[in-house]
């Protein structure tokens, strides 16, 4: 059963990209690695690849919110003028495109905008309560941590690897 | 070269330990120099200034003002073109420079995307000051009434309205999930209300893989979004005017004469703020010379542009076959707008050669009233746009040559600057100035770069 986290803390990306290299190179039974997080005070797209591929699904929530905010926003535009803003246009089109054109591509980028926003919250898992997970403000200024999940057998050959790599400080907790 | 002289020459220092960057940015919410609370009395000052006499306004009626057929539109609808055009450098720093990959924006940019929100929030404001009775101003707003005061969806006011919104929203969002990361750091290092206040805005950022790795997508994808709409907005906005019949406005070169208008005068303003934040926040490690020198140079480039785009303007009207355009147009040059209008060339087109000189790139007091003056020119660009076609239309009998805004006009003008200076230093104090972890990223790769090179 996957009940204790360990938080190792490293001087720099160097030692942390290490121990992470060696955690896969030992292949521990029990290790899921979609349990094993990085915390840094910046990114580095090249030390997250080590954990393997990772979905980022931004992209898609960007599509469907700039496509319904463009698609919406014209339905609603176009009811509006067909119905409660009808104006008396003198021969001219009751929903005219060029000026609807126009509010629709603003529409457009504010639904992209807005679910991109929604989409980073839900897919970044924001906001979060800070308890539930190991945490050191030395993230904030300038360690690494390699956080892993795992039972207590396999926490302690992680723990054997981070102190191989000159790990800091290590952190440990029971997952209730 | 030796390595003094090295370091003079680089955006930032590469030794710049990450923790003393948390160090120097933090102390900057806690402890400016005296001259932060000087500049906040005197934005402050400015603002009761303005807002004193939109009361008087408001109390009066807008005939206070002066405008009156046919000078209906005056500085109002003028300072709200350069407060939206002001907004377009968080866009131009943030958002292009961004995608781009251009790093030496990273100290600078927080405080021009708070530029670009203060100034829409400035430019909102006079768009209610210029209907004057602000008690009916739900008589402007899109619902179904039985008062049949429906939005003309044909007209580019009501663009502007949906343009400006989006914008505002969008760069609002923009600034804040950009900053996600640096609450946190502000949140573990604070104390007393400060902790909660982070600690809330933080939404609990931990920095891990899973949130670095889809905040960089999301950053870049809001980026993107930015861009075309920053040239949508000041495009409806110059909409405004090239879709009317008033002489001389009628041209489609408009649009991208606002835009880079717009860019030229945010260029400047963070050239002017960027040397008050420098000095104020001790920041002399992160806003250095050679970064200023850059900004300076994209402002030169910029001003090129609107130069070009000025002198297609006049050609347009002087080519043109319209004879009231090309009249008004000389009406400028030499009638009772001509000083103002000589000065908007001067100061748009001749002053930015200067900056082509290192020494005056260089020199800090010299770029600080250079960056005012340019952004004079811009404001005035403005006036001399809406002033002097209001006042020499196409029919005589309506000619009002000796129309000149009137003193509650330019109080209420002068208090934008206190209302905008009021907010940005406020901003200052509570959210940091300058991107901490972006500078770490910064420090780091240069390092790394420099160390490959080495290697290689």
């Amino acid at each position: 059963m996957n009940n204790k986290r360990i938080l190792g803390l490293f001087n720099d990306f160097d030692q942390a990209s290490a121990a992470i290299r060696e955690l896969r190179g030992a292949d521990l039974p029990h290790l899921d690695w979609n349990e094993v997080t990085i915390k840094s005070p910046i990114e580095h797209p090249d030390v997250e690849s080590l954990l393997g591929v990772r979905s980022i699904p931004i992209r898609k929530y960007t599509l469907l919110g700039a496509l319904l905010g463009g698609g919406l926003g014209f339905l609603g535009i176009a009811t509006a003028q067909g119905n409660f803003f009808q104006q008396l246009k003198g021969g001219k089109p009751i929903i005219p495109f060029p000026p609807d054109f126009v509010l629709t591509y603003e529409m457009f980028i504010l639904g992209g905008v807005y679910i991109t926003v929604l989409g980073f919250l839900i897919s970044a898992g924001l906001p979060t309560r800070m308890k539930s997970d190991l945490y050191n403000v030395a993230v904030s200024g300038d360690q690494i941590g390699v956080m892993v999940k795992s039972n207590a057998h396999c926490v302690d050959a992680v723990r054997g690897i981070f102190e191989r790599h000159h790990v800091l400080s290590i952190q440990e907790e029971v997952v209730k | 070269m030796n390595s003094v002289t090295q370091a003079k020459d680089k955006d930032i220092r590469e030794d710049l330990s990450w923790s003393q960057i948390n160090r120097d940015v933090l102390a900057s919410l806690e402890r400016p120099r005296a001259t932060y609370w000087v500049l906040f009395a005197l934005a402050f000052a400015v603002f009761l200034v303005g807002l004193g006499c939109e009361a008087y306004q408001y109390d009066t009626g807008l005939g206070v003002s002066g405008m009156n057929n046919p000078d209906v539109w005056g500085l109002y609808i003028a300072t709200f073109i350069f407060w939206i055009g002001m907004s377009h450098s968080g866009t131009l720093l943030s958002a292009i420079l961004h995608i781009i990959h251009a790093d030496w924006r990273k100290p600078i940019y927080r405080f021009a995307e708070a530029m670009t929100t203060f100034s829409l929030m400035t430019a909102g404001l006079f768009v209610a000051v210029h209907l004057g009775r602000l008690w009916e101003i739900y008589y402007a707003l899109p619902y179904p009434n039985e008062r049949w005061t429906w939005p003309n969806f044909q007209s580019p006011l009501l663009w502007d309205a949906m343009a400006i919104f989006t914008y505002l929203s969008s760069s609002i969002l923009f600034l804040y999930v950009g900053a996600i990361p640096d609450f946190a750091i502000c949140r573990d290092y604070a104390t007393g209300w400060r902790k909660t206040f982070y600690g809330k805005l933080a939404l609990g950022w931990m920095g891990t893989d899973r949130q670095w790795r889809n905040f960089r997508v999301s950053y870049l994808v809001i980026a993107c979004f930015l861009i075309p709409l920053a040239v949508s907005v000041h495009s409806i906005v110059a909409s405004d005017f090239a879709m009317s019949q008033q002489p001389g406005w009628h041209i489609t070169s408009f649009p991208p004469y606002f835009v880079a208008g717009a860019l030229y005068s945010g260029c400047a303003a963070i050239i002017t703020l960027f040397i008050i934040l420098r000095h104020v926040f001790r920041f002399e490690e992160y806003m250095t010379l050679p970064i200023l020198d850059k900004t300076a140079r994209l402002t030169f480039a910029i001003a090129m542009v609107w130069t070009y785009l000025n002198c297609i303007e006049y050609a347009t009207v002087w080519y043109g076959d319209s004879e009231v355009a090309k009249e008004t147009l000389m009406q400028r040059a030499t009638g009772p707008y001509s000083v103002y209008w000589w000065a908007m060339n001067f100061l748009g087109s001749v002053l930015p050669f200067t900056l082509i000189f290192k020494k005056v790139r260089a020199n800090l007091s010299a770029m600080m009233v250079i960056s005012l003056l340019l952004n004079l020119g811009m404001w005035l660009e403005r006036w001399m746009i809406v002033t002097p076609t209001f006042s020499h239309g196409y029919y005589p009998w309506t000619w009002n040559h000796s129309f000149f805004p009137s003193l509650v006009q330019w109080g209420i003008v002068f208090g934008s600057f206190g209302w905008f200076g009021m907010l940005f230093m406020l901003f200052c104090k509570l959210v940091p100035s300058v991107s901490m972890y972006e500078v770490k990223e910064m420090v780091f790769h240069r390092k790394l770069a420099r160390l490959h090179a080495s290697q290689a």
